[in-house]
């Protein structure tokens, strides 16, 4: 089977680290000219709530001795991973998608989410995104 | 081309992605190469180490003409032609 030219995300963590990561990625696959999906759950879904995305400053656990000065770096060097990932979906065909199920655990609607959430969609949505997808990643 | 060549030529389009981080220059790069005629030079200075590795493999990924690296102190001018 030939693969898609898209790099498909499954993001299950909602923290700055990991948040940055995916900008980063996004980003990069957007400006090689693939086509990007993103399939929001759990924390990586709250991440994307409006009362969130602008003030969460949650980091990894295991390392949270050395968020402080991640924090500080980030800032410093300018890197905003929402604006990032807001920049490649200006540019590029990047969609974000939250998953149904995750959206009805945690009473979350469409309308909770920040505009950058394209739509509400099933697992079998995702699957089908992923299935062909040159590049998968679980993050 | 050499980089005496590249030292002298004079970019269509010059894109300052200076103080940015990767990928951001190559995503400027990827923004700004539509906006020059075809064969035209777009040059982007950046300070980011990746980058000029990332633009070689982009520039060939995207049918683009990679034209090379004048390097300056802290940061490179990266040179490519579009060809499409």
């Amino acid at each position: 089977m030939r693969m898609a030219n898209r790099m498909s995300i499954l993001l299950f963590s909602g923290t700055r680290d990991k948040l940055t990561s995916v900008a980063t990625l996004s980003t990069g696959a957007v400006a090689m000219g693939m086509e990007v999906d993103i399939f929001l759950a759990y924390w990586g879904m709250n991440a994307f709530r409006k009362s969130m995305i602008g003030t969460n400053n949650r980091f990894d656990k295991d390392f949270e001795d050395m968020s402080g000065t991640l924090a500080k770096n980030m800032q410093a060097k300018n890197i905003n991973w929402l604006e990032n990932l807001r920049k490649a979906k200006a540019n590029g065909n990047l969609k974000i998608h939250v998953c149904s199920t995750v959206a009805d655990l945690f009473e979350a609607k469409k309308e909770d989410f920040d505009p950058i959430v394209d739509d509400v969609i099933g697992i079998g949505g995702y699957i089908e995104q992923a299935k062909d997808a040159a590049i998968t990643l679980y993050i | 081309m050499s980089t005496l060549d590249l030292n002298t030529v004079k970019a269509n389009k010059v894109v300052d992605a200076r103080g940015t981080s990767c990928p951001g220059p190559l995503m400027d790069t990827k923004i700004a190469i539509s906006t020059i005629p075809i064969g035209g030079i777009l040059e982007t200075m950046s300070s980011d180490e990746g980058t000029r590795k990332d633009i070689p493999i982009w520039a060939k990924a995207m049918g683009q003409e990679f034209l090379g690296v004048v390097s300056e102190p802290g940061y490179d001018r990266i040179f490519v032609r579009r060809l499409k």
